[in-house]
């Protein structure tokens, strides 16, 4: 069990968002679409069951905060998911059978690190058309190098070490090595990194949202009402502040999960 | 460092450019949505079409238009932007200085306040001032520019207004400067009036790009003086009866500086990253905002020419952080 402070309070919050994006229908006091002009940017408690206030349409806040969980939580699972793959994979060819893969996947990363990633997911979504799928991979193909980098050079040093020339002197193949001995002993990194992809993928939606590339604007996304927010602060700073402070929760949740992790993972610091 | 290693490296860098290059031109070409649509007149016949569409060269195959592209790219001409109807070129020239301004001054507020975040906790070390640091450096590191830009936006524009959050400076003051360098060009024409304006303007959104970076340095600096305040030398000089400040800042500082600035160079081509998103936010007239307006408006020409501009800066950024390094290490200097 990790005594580790930060797994549990990052983990739990996280445990909570997935519980309130299940449950959401059961938990949201209002329809998220239901417009009520008549209770337009209404502050927090001025209208009775409006407790976080109403936005521009008097749609209810919290109830989007609710909703927009899930796509939060959609993103972040399967966009972080399917990068960490992909990266992953590149990452241990890379460092495994180096030569002209690794100068490949090398020199790809190299140029995908010269793109501002903002603007590259920007541009890949107006490329693929708004909506979450066309989030998700854009996210995918732009954070796979995050997983490749680190990968590969840990798959470099682990290849070297002695357990890796004993399983070949054993008469292991190469191929089975790297799935059975190598990726094991990469795993934990990949794991930290992981938990701190998901936050980023949840501000990289956020961003979009924000840009207005993401999911159609009515639908309830955190990044969503904070660009509605940012348009209405003079009249109405609480519909910018709680999908914001969730965004903020959320991923440094993410974070220190990672953090605990790392710690927890890596015998070296264990203590 | 040997003429070979120079000469590999800059080949290095121009393999990846070119890769960049390639990237966006293929991106580019595969926006949905015809950017002939948007510019042409209400009643405009088939033969008008036609002949903007030959104008911008967008009746070539791909492969032609890239080669065209290339070879303009590399004469300087970055080709006409469809929105603004006005030079590429002239576009960014007058877009980058205030977004070069906006990063510099970032880096140059997180280095500093890095170097206090290192010094203090350094300082203090096994007290509650480090381990509070620590926690609010954790913070600091884990939240993106993104939240941080609109928390200011909220709280020092808004909430309680302080500071301006939009624009570059108060329009209000015609300063007529014959450059896009305010900071720069206000200081050489003593207008400093001016200067405490813009500066004013980039206090908040430099301050959003500045916090995760600062955040970075901080626990690289600390890290590696703490290493460096347990070496035997650091023991000798507490003997010979120097004071603990000038041990502080004389041998840790400065032996803990060259690994933080490698850091450092990565770290901010990704402030620079940081920029497209914040300048939206403070509607800051930079290259980034002006980026994400291209797209919107599927402004072809525009979005390469800003893309590849933002290409070739992280690799300028990358080879002078090389240079620093080697320079500012006698050890790799002979290698």
């Amino acid at each position: 069990m990790p005594r580790d402070l930060r797994i549990w309070l990052g983990g739990g919050f996280i445990l909570f968002l997935i519980v309130v994006a299940i449950f959401a229908p059961l938990l949201a006091p209002f329809d998220p679409l239901e417009q009520d002009l008549m209770a337009a940017t209404a502050a927090p408690g001025v209208e009775p069951g409006h407790w976080l206030g109403t936005d521009s349409l008097g749609r209810d806040v919290l109830s989007r905060l609710i909703y927009g969980t899930r796509i939060a939580l959609t993103v972040a699972f399967v966009a972080a998911t399917l990068a960490c793959l992909l990266g992953t994979t590149l990452g241990l060819l890379a460092g495994y059978y180096r030569g002209w893969v690794d100068a490949g996947v090398s020199r790809l990363v190299d140029i995908w690190m010269a793109f501002p990633p903002v603007l590259l997911s920007i541009l890949l979504v107006a490329v693929l058309g708004a909506g979450l799928t066309s989030v998700i991979i854009a996210i995918v193909v732009i954070d796979w190098t995050r997983f490749a980098r680190v990968v590969r050079a840990e798959t470099l040093q682990q290849a070297r070490l002695e357990y890796a020339e004993a399983a070949s002197a054993l008469g292991m193949g190469r191929g089975a090595i790297l799935l059975r001995e190598v990726l094991p002993n990469v795993l934990p990194v990949v794991l930290v990194l992981l938990s701190l992809e998901m936050g980023i993928a949840v501000i990289v939606e956020a961003i979009l949202s924000f840009v207005g590339l993401s999911v159609s604007t009515d639908a309830p996304t955190w990044g969503g009402m904070i660009a509605e927010g940012r348009q209405i602060i003079y009249q109405a700073w609480w519909v910018l502040v709680f999908p914001l402070a969730s965004l903020f929760l959320t991923v440094l949740a993410f974070n220190q999960l990672g953090d605990g992790l790392r710690q927890w993972l890596d015998p070296m610091l264990k203590r | 460092m040997p003429l070979s290693i120079i000469i590999s490296r800059a080949l290095s860098a121009l393999v990846t450019l070119l890769g960049v290059m390639v990237v966006v031109f293929v991106l580019v070409r595969v926006v949905p949505g015809d950017p002939i649509a948007m510019m042409i007149a209400p009643g405009a016949t088939e033969a008008d079409i036609a002949a903007l569409r030959a104008h911008y060269g967008l009746d070539l195959s791909i492969w032609q238009q890239f080669w065209i592209w290339f070879g303009q790219v590399l004469q300087g001409n970055l080709g006409t932007s469809i929105s603004m109807k006005q030079g590429v070129l002239t576009i960014i020239g007058q877009r980058l200085p205030a977004t070069l301004e906006l990063a510099i001054f970032a880096l140059t507020m997180a280095v500093v306040w890095g170097g206090l975040i290192a010094l203090v906790s350094t300082a203090w070390r096994g007290t509650w001032v480090e381990r509070a640091i620590d926690n609010f450096n954790g913070v600091m590191l884990a939240v993106p520019d993104f939240i941080w830009a609109l928390t200011f936006v909220l709280v020092l524009g808004v909430l309680v207004p302080l500071l301006p959050i939009s624009g570059r400076s108060d329009p209000s003051i015609d300063a007529g400067l014959a450059t896009q360098f305010y900071i720069i060009e206000g200081l050489a024409r003593g207008n400093f009036a001016f200067v405490w304006d813009v500066l004013k303007h980039m206090l908040l959104p430099a301050c959003a790009l500045a916090f995760p970076l600062a955040a970075v340095i901080g626990r690289v600096l600390k890290n590696t003086m703490m290493d460096v305040m347990v070496q035997d030398y650091i023991t000798l000089a507490r003997i010979k009866g120097l004071s603990s400040i000038r041990i502080l800042l004389q041998e840790a500082l400065r032996n803990a500086a060259v690994p933080a600035l490698a850091l450092t160079g990565v770290q901010f081509t990704f402030l620079i990253g940081g920029t497209v998103i914040t300048e939206r936010i403070f509607s800051y007239p930079g290259i980034g905002n002006l980026a994400i307006d291209a797209v919107i408006n599927r402004d072809l020409p525009l979005i390469q020419g800003l893309v590849l501009t933002f290409g070739i800066i992280f690799i300028i950024v990358n080879m002078l952080v090389d240079a620093l390094t080697v320079w500012l290490n006698p050890r790799l200097r002979h290698a």
